[in-house]
């Protein structure tokens, strides 16, 4: 990192650290009222007490092992069938245009369904987030696959390739730019469908954490776990982001 | 994207025949049951509620909150990002503070609308504009950014006033991608409306859809799902359309999401 930048980040704390004061003083003076918004100190304390005294720890744990096994699942689901569409011309064509229709979907909407066939289960949480996040996995494999240099095919073809080799060697590699921008959609689409089905299938997690801390107004628990759900997020975006650039690092050699 | 612009018949194929197989199945095996229905039986529903108007209601209040949540935080995105855009001292200062604010699930926010709220559409409408805040931020800072710089030169050559500036230079260059960012921003504006009324609110198509669940009524809310599929997927086309007849190719310099 350049000094310049370094100089730059520890500027924009001082700034962030300056809105966390305003937030202290506003609750302070009681702009706003207490039950909506708690000072940072009362929600930092309520975030370490739940951590060290409470059930928050577990309940977190909770939330991020929901987020990754429907992630996974999303994203392995995702990878092979997306592989197969977008490896045959033919498959795309009949596929394609129902994927498309059924893109703009919002995934929250088969909560429902969910619901009635699995009931308010784990089960249930689980396949809305691995339905959800597989959407973004699939679209984005295929299109990597359709993308890939069709030479390639031609050498592969020429070499004698079986199909499965050609799969593995040559479109898998050349289409993990566009396989990684859909895992990294497919994560957060996670993260939200984790605190929804949380919230309404009431598992131990963040989801009906901060809901139940709503509806009791106790507000510091709630911001406790929205900080914490912020935090995932911005970790989990993090990790992929550090991912992301070691495993495209061949890509740099272009 | 060239999905609905070449048409091929071969597309109709599993979707027609997977709804032909569901009916088959439903009728043959005679289907009772308080999940699923038979596609006949969903169109049906989804007309009754059409016709008696309860559809048209929650669709009203769905696309209203969402619409007005979607003006609010856009605008706010937009003037935030025309801002750090053309001031980078400003973005490089407030780096810290968004992105610590950013990564926040915008369903988190619920509980918290909830509890300032109560239910209705001004919760929905925060819990939108706050989800709808951010790409138009990043879109259209990366918009201004992409300005070719020699129009700035030009700009001091014509010593334009900051207003002047933002008018004449800045706005129509970045265009075309802040329209995306739009597009965008109404397909979550939509996406988190429906998330809201699913997992709290009372209003909407996202609460019909649950409330016909819970009373057992599978074909009516198997209509609903169907209904909101139609809903996005008609606002996508229509918003894809239109970018294509106002900008042509100049929107095209978008980073596919």
């Amino acid at each position: 990192m350049k000094p310049s930048r370094i100089a730059w980040f520890f500027a924009s704390l001082l700034v962030a650290c300056g809105f966390v004061m305003l937030w202290q003083y506003l609750s302070d003076a009681r702009l706003v009222s207490p039950v909506f918004l708690p000072g940072p100190d009362r929600a930092w304390a309520a975030l370490v007490r739940g951590i060290t005294q409470g059930e928050l720890g577990a309940r977190w744990l909770g939330t991020i092992e929901r987020m990754i096994y429907g992630w996974l699942l999303a994203s392995f689901a995702g990878i092979v069938i997306g592989a197969f569409i977008g490896s045959s011309e033919r498959a795309r064509a009949y596929v394609g245009p129902m994927l498309e229709l059924i893109r703009p979907l919002p995934a929250s909407a088969v909560v429902p369904l969910a619901i009635s066939l699995l009931g308010l289960s784990e089960a249930m949480v689980l396949t809305v987030i691995g339905f959800g996040a597989l959407w973004p996995m699939l679209l984005s494999t295929v299109h990597g696959f359709a993308a890939v240099e069709p030479r390639l095919y031609e050498v592969s073809r020429a070499l004698g390739l079986p199909q499965w080799k050609v799969i593995l060697k040559i479109a898998l590699p050349s289409s993990m730019p566009d396989i990684v921008a859909g895992m990294r959609l497919a994560l957060t689409v996670s993260l939200i469908l984790t605190v929804i089905g949380e919230m309404l299938a009431s598992r131990e997690g963040l989801g009906s954490h901060i809901l139940i801390s709503a509806r009791s107004f106790r507000s510091a628990d709630l911001f406790a776990g929205v900080i914490l759900l912020g935090v995932t997020g911005y970790v989990s975006a993090m990790a992929l982001t550090l991912a992301e650039s070691r495993l495209l690092r061949w890509r740099e050699s272009h | 994207m060239s999905g609905f612009a070449t048409y091929d018949a071969r597309g109709v194929v599993i979707p027609v025949g997977l709804i032909v197989l569901a009916e088959v199945a439903a009728r043959v095996s005679g289907l009772q049951s308080d999940s699923l229905a038979a596609p006949s039986d969903v169109v049906v529903a989804g007309v009754e509620a059409l016709l008696d108007g309860s559809m048209l209601i929650a669709t009203y209040q769905t696309l209203g909150s969402a619409l007005i949540g979607l003006s609010i935080g856009f605008g706010i995105g937009l003037a935030l990002g025309v801002l750090l855009g053309m001031f980078r001292v400003l973005d490089h200062l407030l780096e810290v503070t968004i992105e610590a604010i950013r990564p926040i699930p915008s369903v988190a926010l619920i509980p918290i609308s909830l509890l300032v709220f109560g239910f209705g559409y001004r919760m929905e409408i925060a819990v939108v504009a706050f989800a709808t805040l951010w790409p138009a931020l990043i879109l259209s800072r990366a918009a201004i950014a992409g300005v070719e710089p020699r129009l700035f030169e030009v700009a001091r050559a014509l010593q334009f006033g900051l207003l002047a500036r933002i008018v004449k230079i800045v706005i129509p260059a970045a265009l075309p991608r802040v329209f995306v960012a739009l597009r965008l921003g109404i397909g979550i504006s939509l996406i988190v409306g429906v998330t809201v009324e699913i997992s709290a609110n009372v209003i909407g198509v996202g609460h019909e859809t649950m409330l016909a669940g819970q009373s057992l009524r599978p074909a009516l809310m198997l209509a609903y799902l169907v209904w909101i599929g139609i809903l996005g997927w008609g606002v996508n086309a229509a918003m894809l359309l239109a970018q294509k007849h106002l900008f042509g190719p100049a929107a095209n310099m978008e980073a596919r999401l």
